[in-house]
C-alpha cells in the first residue's frame, strides 16, 4: 500500500499534520468505510424498503385491473372522502390554534411554561388506543359530559366529531414544532421596524410576521395533514364499529383485512400509503428546491 | 436596540399591542392547550386512580394485562438497543462518507413518518407472513415465526422509530470539529480508539434523546402492531392491544388502570428526553459562544 516515510521537516505546519493524518486514517478506514457503508444500506434496504415494495407487488399481483376495480367499490371511494375531509378540518383548526400557540409560548413568558413546553409534545407519545379511550371517558355513554351529550343530542362518540377530535389530540404536536424554531429564529426588529414606519399591529402580522413563518407553516401543514391521514387506533376506539358510511380509509383498511378482502385492503393501503408519502415528500422536495 | 433613539422607542412602545390583547391571545393559547391536551389526560388519570392505588395496582397485576406490559417493555427495549447503534452508524455514514446514493438514503430515512403506521403492518405481513415465501421458510426450516409473534412487534417498532436516533444525531455529528479526531490520528490512535474517545462522548446526550424518545413512542404503538403482532393473549398481546380489548368489552377498570400506567410511563420519559435535550443544546451553545 502506501508507505510514505513522515514528513521530514523541522517544524511540521498545522497542513502538513491534517493531511498526515487524514492519509493515515484514509487508508487504514478504506476497508472499515465500505462495510460500515454495506451494513446500513443492507439495513435500510431490508427493513425500509422490502415491505414497501412487497406491498406494492401484491397490490398488482392480480393487475392494475383488479386494484381499480376493488378501488370504485362505494366504501373504498366513502371513505378516502371522509379521511380527507377530517384531515382537512383537523389542519385547519390546528393551522389557526397552532399559530397562536406557538406564538404566546415564543413570545410571552408566564409561569408554568416549561411544564407547557413538555406537554405539547405528550400526544406523540400517547398511545392512539388511550387517545380515543380518554374521549370516550368525557363523552361515552357514562362519560363525563354524557348529561350534556344527551341534552344537546350531539353525538360525539361513535360519530364524526369524536373522529375529528380524536385526530386533534393525535396531531397536536406538528404545528406548533414546527412554528417554535422558526419564530425563535425570526429577528423581532422587522417588526419593531414595521411599527416606526407607522404599521398597524394586523399589517405587522400580515406583512411581516407571517411571511417570515411561510415555510414553518408549509411543513407544519403537511406533517399535520400525512398524520391526519394515517390515524387509525383513536379514531377505531372513538368511532366504535364504525361501518359503512362513517369508515375512514385506515378503519376501511382494518375491516377488509377482518373480511380477508386482500387485494382491496393492499390497495387501499398502498394508495394511502402513497399518498402521504407523496404529500411529505412533495413539501421537502418543494423546500429544499426554494431554500437553495 | 441600543442604536435606536429615544424617540423611536417611544413610537415602539406606544405601538406595541395592548395589554388587553396580549391577555388575550395568551389567554386563547392557554385554554386550547387545556381543553385538548390537559383535561384529557386529567380524565384518565381520575378514572385509573378512582378506586384507589391498591384497585389499579390489582388491574394492572392481573395475569393477561401484565403479561401484556412486560411483553410491551421488553420489546421497545430491544429495539431500542438495535435502533441506537443502527441508527448512529447510519447518522455517522451519511455525515462522514460519501458514497453514490447518499442523498436517496436520507430521503428514506424519514419514510416511516411519512406512512401510516397501519399499512407499516400491512407491508410486514405481506412480506413476511407465514402464507408468504420468507415466512413459510423461516417456518420451516427454523420453526421461527417473525409475524403473529413478537419479533413481528420488533420488527414493527424498529420501522417506525428509525428516524428518531438518526435525526437526533445527524445535527451534532455535522457540528463536530475534525481537527481534534485529525490530532488523535496523528498521536497514533487507531480508529477505534478515535471514534470511541473523540467522536463518542458528544455524541452521548443526543444518542441518548433519541433511544428515549423511541422507546417512549413504542410503548404506545397500535396500528401496526395489532396487524403484525396476532394479539394471542398471554404470548403476543401488547399493552395498547390490551386496553383496546378491554374498552371494546367494556372493562372499565382494567382499561383505565393499563393505560394510566402506560401514559406515566411515556410522561416520564418524554420529560427526561426533554431535560436531556435542552442540557446538549445549552452546552452546545456555551461552546459556540
Amino acid at each position: 500500500m502506501n508507505e510514505n516515510p513522515l514528513p521530514r521537516i523541522a517544524a511540521p505546519s498545522l497542513k502538513s499534520i491534517v493531511l498526515f493524518s487524514q492519509r493515515l486514517i484514509g487508508n487504514k478506514a478504506k476497508w472499515v468505510q465500505r462495510s460500515l457503508i454495506f451494513v446500513v444500506v443492507v439495513y435500510v434496504g431490508l427493513l425500509i424498503l422490502a415491505p414497501l415494495a412487497a406491498l406494492t407487488v401484491s397490490a398488482f399481483e392480480k393487475g392494475a385491473g383488479a386494484i381499480f376495480s376493488s378501488l370504485k367499490h362505494s366504501n373504498v371511494l366513502i371513505s378516502f372522502w371522509n379521511t380527507l375531509w377530517i384531515s382537512l378540518v383537523v389542519v385547519l383548526i390546528h393551522t389557526l390554534f397552532g399559530t397562536i400557540v406557538a406564538w404566546v409560548f415564543v413570545r410571552h413568558r408566564f409561569p408554568g411554561r416549561s411544564i407547557i413546553n413538555g406537554l405539547i409534545e405528550m400526544p406523540f407519545v400517547i398511545s392512539p388506543v388511550v387517545t380515543g379511550y380518554m374521549l370516550l371517558l368525557i363523552f361515552g355513554r357514562s362519560g363525563i359530559l354524557s348529561n350534556f351529550v344527551e341534552a344537546t343530542g350531539i353525538r360525539v362518540a361513535f360519530a364524526f366529531p369524536g373522529m375529528v377530535m380524536a385526530t386533534l389530540f393525535v396531531t397536536l404536536p406538528f404545528m406548533i414544532r414546527e412554528l417554535i424554531p422558526v419564530l425563535e429564529n425570526f429577528d423581532a426588529s422587522q417588526e419593531k421596524a414595521a411599527a416606526t414606519l407607522g404599521a398597524n399591529s394586523w399589517q405587522i402580522f400580515w406583512r411581516v410576521t407571517l411571511p417570515a413563518l411561510r415555510w414553518g407553516l408549509i411543513y407544519g401543514i403537511t406533517l399535520t395533514f400525512a398524520r391526519a391521514l394515517g390515524e387509525f387506533g383513536a379514531v377505531l376506539v372513538i368511532g366504535g364499529a364504525a361501518q359503512g358510511k362513517m369508515m375512514t380509509t385506515t378503519l376501511f383498511i382494518y375491516h377488509a383485512l377482518e373480511e380477508r378482502q386482500y387485494i382491496a385492503a393492499y390497495s387501499a393501503a398502498l394508495l394511502l400509503g402513497v399518498f402521504s408519502l407523496a404529500l411529505v415528500s412533495g413539501s421537502n422536495w418543494v423546500r429544499n428546491k426554494v431554500q437553495r | 436596540m441600543n442604536t435606536l433613539t429615544a424617540k423611536t422607542q417611544a413610537v415602539i412602545r406606544r405601538r406595541s399591542p395592548l395589554p388587553w390583547r396580549h391577555w388575550g391571545i395568551r389567554t386563547i393559547a392557554i385554554s386550547y392547550l387545556v381543553v385538548m391536551l390537559i383535561i384529557p389526560l386529567l380524565v384518565i388519570l381520575q378514572d385509573g386512580l378512582r378506586e384507589g392505588l391498591g384497585e389499579l395496582w390489582r388491574q394492572v397485576t392481573l395475569p393477561i394485562a401484565w403479561h401484556a406490559l412486560k411483553l410491551t417493555l421488553w420489546t421497545s427495549a430491544v429495539m431500542m438497543l438495535i435502533n441506537t447503534i443502527m441508527g448512529t452508524l447510519t447518522a455517522f455514514i451519511l455525515v462522514r462518507y460519501d458514497f453514490p446514493g447518499k442523498s436517496f438514503l436520507n430521503a428514506v430515512i424519514d419514510l416511516p413518518l411519512a406512512i401510516p403506521t397501519l399499512v407499516t403492518g400491512v407491508m410486514l405481513v405481506i412480506l413476511l407472513g407465514p402464507q408468504q415465501a420468507i415466512g413459510a421458510w423461516l417456518k420451516e426450516t427454523f420453526h421461527f415465526s417473525i409475524i403473529f409473534a413478537p419479533p413481528g412487534i420488533i420488527l414493527a417498532l424498529l420501522y417506525l422509530t428509525f428516524p428518531f436516533v438518526v435525526r437526533s444525531v445527524q445535527p451534532v455529528l455535522l457540528e463536530l470539529d475534525l481537527a481534534q479526531e485529525h490530532a488523535a490520528a496523528t498521536l497514533g490512535a487507531g480508529g477505534w480508539t478515535i471514534f470511541r474517545r473523540i467522536i463518542l462522548p458528544p455524541l452521548t446526550l443526543p444518542i441518548l434523546t433519541g433511544a428515549l424518545l423511541s422507546f417512549a413512542r413504542a410503548i404506545g404503538e397500535f396500528g401496526s402492531i395489532v396487524i403484525v403482532a396476532g394479539n394471542i393473549p398471554l404470548y403476543s398481546q401488547t399493552a395498547a392491544v390490551y386496553v383496546f380489548g378491554e374498552v371494546e368489552s367494556e372493562n372499565r377498570l382494567g382499561a383505565s388502570a393499563v393505560s394510566v400506567v402506560m401514559v406515566t410511563i411515556a410522561f416520564g420519559l418524554m420529560m427526561f428526553a426533554n431535560y436531556l435535550r435542552n442540557r446538549s443544546r445549552f452546552g452546545f451553545r456555551k461552546e459556540n459562544e
